[in-house]
């Protein structure tokens, strides 16, 4: 298969690279750009833990092919702190309640919390729980994660409009 | 930490302990930005990738391997079998894992298959290429040509008269048949009151980590060293069998966990792919990688699998427990890996925390074709919990007792503590419950679950056409697995504290627990303390993660050898600042006079124990401010815990929804009570995993029929109530910290108090429930069967008036 080469945007930075068609995003994220924070755990779409933002949205990037990602905008994990190293405050509420054991489901996690909070800053617990179904963590029994996401919502909600996250 | 500071009055503090306060993980900073460093995150140059090529059938000889086609695929750099390692393999037969005899035997796997395959997924053929795709390309075009044997799918099959053995080298599929118990077994039976017997099948499925598992072997050509990176539970072991089965000096190997992507006992083996890949790392002269796919994980990564329970209880007139005994047939898959422990601890789990006056249960472990089966979280004693849970709840309704009432009437008393059970572990050590108050745990889950009202409300809401139900279990966990586990506690001369240990972390928060402890010896932040958990060059000794052992174990020899460095530091420092010992105190990374200014830091001490050549050494101590311990245990503390669970029952749709979960635990000193509550709602969530959804299925032919999880469920976040978890705190007699196990202890009582739940909710109807997980097919079929029974006997009834 002929190389193609892709221009994307990845975290805010304009990335080229050349790649197989067949090239799954989550591949080329994590060993053609060395963004490994983004993990693969089933292959097939049904674990959540590879899940990064297109465009605003998410999407499994193991069921997507780095070509389809041609000129999106693309965020992963290592791009939700800012530049200075300072957490998001999602990622400070994941510290602060438990929301992590292992760490390797928190990637797809806090992408797809991220997501549901930017459509919905004022999430219920049912909300939530909704909002990360398509989303295996095998350590935590997802109350931590459940509680983190709540945290953040209301750490952000509280100060929309006065202090907001600015990286 | 109570009373271990106050025995040593040497020893004091500024502020508040670290250990027993909830401070925030040391390993979260790195993971909840992308920082962590998983296996398939390691980067090594020049590295090629492998593809297993794995047995598609159940059973069947291997007529020959045609690699040729294989080989042609662009970027292909070789192809290996059995064959083809041999010149690098001392053994082609895997050594047995984690036992004191070790070496090959006819019942543990090959390093790659021979000429005959035993289960769906064993590993045939390396592919090496230049990259995964490839690898995976190329496995698809190797031939081989499998001639078929006949299979044992169900192991109870494999125990019938002229059934086909499991592999052709048999000449029996039992692998060990023998009686555990004590006591007058038939005089009980005799004397009984009443008897109850069912039968019970019991499935647990996987660990399931997210990640799955995954090796890196880097040889090095110029000095002939090895450097394995392994995602595993057990690197010291790895570490012994790569020396024995590649025939290298122990010098040589490096054995290496990086982070581990969860656990759960998957990783607790040593697995054939992690011989086979250093192996042909070795042979090749080049870097390797092999990263586990889900489908992998299902055939080729241990389960628990099925268990099939014959059972008969027999009470007295007042319910007090008279005997038990029954049969139990485990299934062991395909080959033996590591010793066997789940059956044997099932056995000994069943007696729980209750009063058995005689016992003896004839466990019986049985091959059959499919993947071997080795421990999950739980080890066994879900299934013995299980087991001995229903029977009491079978007891409690043929009896017309209230569940509680009959467990209280056998449970162990807080004044027979310690208790000494008349059955022995493993090693020999006779097994005594060393501390722990079993009717008080299990009334303070009553008590928060509100268990008093409950039938009030039960019979409100069956008035109303809902069938809800509540359900109770109690467990006791033998923790703390020996014979110990190694620590070392160094402090360099930048001041830095570091802990090195064969402990491995799998997200249990290992190291910030070991930092806990530390700090509380050495006066340093927790935060600034660095662990190292599951590296060889760190920790040449050492066992890994699993029984629930890592904080009794390592936390104990961390802790000895956090007082050793202290000990020293003190003893130096005296001399330094001409100040006697009893008069300093740790603070800030620094030993300094207590009410005093005058200080040195901990790296000065370190710089000074170091030594400079021609001039003085303080007096009285060896060099380096380190010290590593290994404190050994013969016995295993034993933690406890109740759960009780409330349930609704869809009778048309046979969904079970959970409507609350109370837990109570007492695994004695809890050192960071975050973690530990963490542990526990994780340990459950696993638990009803088992109670309700993960089936590992397969066919009479041994194909696996649930390779996804799509197809093998999960729980996820939508299945699940708050779970409210407290702890009492028993502290522990056996380990210098009053520490016991917590790992595991979650999951072993859910899927019997949930059955429990369950059977309750559906009482108007009178569905009895022996078997997990309870799928919706299961409770269809359960519901049937009582509904038929009903009937049947409402027209035997309507017969006899007639």
């Amino acid at each position: 298969m002929t190389p193609v080469e892709i221009t994307l945007d990845v975290n805010g930075v304009a990335r080229t690279c050349v790649v197989e068609p067949r090239l799954t995003l989550a591949d080329c994220l994590r060993h053609e750009l060395g963004l490994t924070g983004t993990h693969l755990g089933c292959e097939n779409g049904v674990c959540g833990a590879c899940t990064v933002l297109v465009d605003g949205a998410s999407v499994r990037s193991c069921l997507m092919l780095a070509v389809q990602a041609q000129s999106a905008r693309v965020q992963t994990v290592e791009g939700v702190a800012g530049a200075s190293g300072r957490l998001h405050p999602l990622q400070e509420a994941f510290r602060r309640n438990h929301g992590l054991q292992c760490g390797y489901c928190t990637p797809g996690m806090l992408m797809t919390a991220l997501e549901l909070l930017a459509e919905n800053p004022t999430p219920t617990e049912a909300d939530v729980r909704v909002a990360i179904s398509g989303n295996l963590c095998r350590c935590t029994g997802y109350q931590g994660i459940v509680a983190s996401i709540l945290d953040a919502a209301a750490e952000l909600h509280e100060h929309m409009g006065t202090r907001p996250w600015d990286p | 930490m109570g009373s271990v500071i106050v025995d040593d009055p040497v020893v004091r503090r500024t502020g508040a302990t670290s250990v027993g306060s909830s401070i925030l993980r040391i390993e979260d900073g790195p993971l909840v930005v992308g920082k962590g460093h998983f296996l398939d995150d390691i980067a090594v140059p020049d590295v090629l990738h492998v593809a297993v090529v794995r047995s598609t059938v159940a059973h069947a000889t291997i007529a020959s391997i045609d690699t040729s086609a294989a080989r042609s695929v662009d970027g292909v750099h070789a192809i290996l079998t059995l064959d083809d390692l041999r010149p690098v393999l001392a053994t082609p037969r895997m050594p047995l894992a984690a036992s004191p005899t070790g070496g090959p035997n006819k019942h543990t796997p090959f390093v790659l298959a021979r000429d005959e395959v035993a289960y769906v997924g064993e590993p045939v053929v390396l592919v090496v290429a230049r990259s995964p795709y490839i690898a995976e390309d190329a496995a698809a075009h190797v031939a081989i040509d499998y001639q078929p044997l006949d299979v044992v799918s169900d192991p109870r099959d494999g125990l019938l008269p002229g059934a086909p053995m499991v592999r052709r080298e048999l000449t029996n599929n039992v692998f060990d048949d023998q009686i555990v118990g004590y006591g007058d077994v038939t005089a009980a039976f005799a004397a009984a009151k009443h008897i109850v017997a069912d039968e019970l099948f019991q499935h647990r499925g996987l660990g399931s980590p997210i990640e799955g598992r995954g090796v890196v072997a880097q040889p090095n050509v110029t000095d002939g060293s090895l450097r394995v990176w392994s995602s595993t539970q057990m690197p010291n072991e790895l570490f012994n069998m790569l020396v024995e089965t590649l025939g290298l000096e122990d010098s040589l190997v490096r054995v290496t966990c990086p982070d581990l992507g969860g656990g759960f006992g998957t990783k607790y083996l040593v697995y054939p792919e992690e011989l086979a890949i250093p192996a042909a790392a070795l042979l090749l002269g080049r870097s390797l990688k092999w990263v586990e796919d889900r489908r992998e994980s299902f055939v080729s990564a241990v389960q628990e699998r099925d268990q099939f329970w014959t059972l008969e209880m027999a009470v007295d007139a007042d319910a007090r427990i008279l005997g038990i005994r029954g049969r139990l047939v485990h299934d062991q898959g395909a080959y033996v890996p590591r010793a066997v422990t789940i059956p044997y601890n099932a056995a000994r789990t069943l007696l729980g925390p209750y009063l058995v006056p005689a016992y003896e249960l004839r466990v019986v472990v049985a091959l059959s074709n499919k993947v071997p089966v080795a421990t999950i979280r739980g080890a066994g004693y879900p299934q013995g919990c299980f087991a001995m849970e229903r029977m009491l709840d079978l007891v409690a309704v043929r009896l017309g007792i209230d569940r509680v009432e009959l467990r209280s009437r056998n449970l162990i008393p807080a004044s027979k503590m310690p208790y000494t059970k008349p059955l022995r572990e493993r090693s020999g050590a006779t097994i005594v419950y060393d501390s722990g108050d079993y009717p008080a745990t299990q009334a303070e889950a009553l008590e928060t679950a509100d268990w008093q009202h409950f039938r009030a409300r039960q019979a409100e809401a069956l008035a109303a056409g809902r069938y809800i139900g509540i359900g109770i279990a109690n467990i006791v966990k033998g923790s703390g697995r020996g014979p110990f586990e190694s620590g070392t506690v160094r402090v360099s001369a930048s001041g830095q504290v570091s802990v090195f240990t064969g402990a491995v972390a799998m997200g249990q928060g290992l190291a910030t627990a070991l930092a806990q402890i530390v700090s509380d010896e050495l006066g340093v932040a927790p935060d600034q303390v660095r662990v190292i958990a599951g590296d060889t060059a760190g920790a040449p000794l050492g066992f890994g993660g699993f029984a629930s052992r890592q904080m009794v174990t390592a936390g104990s020899s961390v802790h000895l050898a956090a007082k050793a460095v202290a000990a020293k530091a003190r003893r130096v420092a005296s001399h330094l600042l001409e100040v006697a010992e009893d008069q300093l105190e740790f603070r800030d990374g620094s030993v300094g006079v207590i009410g005093g200014s005058g200080s040195v830091s901990l790296g000065e001490l370190a710089r000074k124990l170091r030594g400079a050549p021609g001039f003085a050494f303080p007096a009285g101590v060896e060099p380096g401010l380190s010290a590593t311990i290994n404190w050994l245990t013969e016995s295993l503390t034993y933690a406890n815990a109740a759960h009780v669970a409330e349930v609704e029952v869809d009778v048309d749709l046979c969904q079970v929804t959970l409507r609350r979960y109370v837990a109570v635990h007492d695994s004695g000193k809890i050192v960071n009570p975050m973690i530990a509550k963490g542990q526990v709602i994780g340990g459950i969530v696993h638990g009803i995993g088992n109670a309700l959804f993960e089936r590992m299925g397969f066919d009479e032919t041994g194909q696996p029929l649930t390779t996804s999880f799509a197809e093998y469920l999960l729980p996820t976040a939508t299945d699940l109530p708050l779970f409210e978890v407290s702890f009492r705190e028993s502290p522990s007699t056996l380990n210098p910290i009053g520490v016991k196990g917590i790992g595991e202890n979650g999951t072993i009582p859910v899927a019997a108090a949930i059955a429990s739940a369950v059977e309750d909710a559906l009482s108007p109807l009178g569905v009895r429930l022996s078997c997990t997980p309870v799928t919706p097919e299961a409770l269809f079929d359960a519901i049937a069967a009582a509904r038929e029974a009903a009937l049947r006997q409402a027209q035997d009834g309507t017969h006899q008036r007639l």
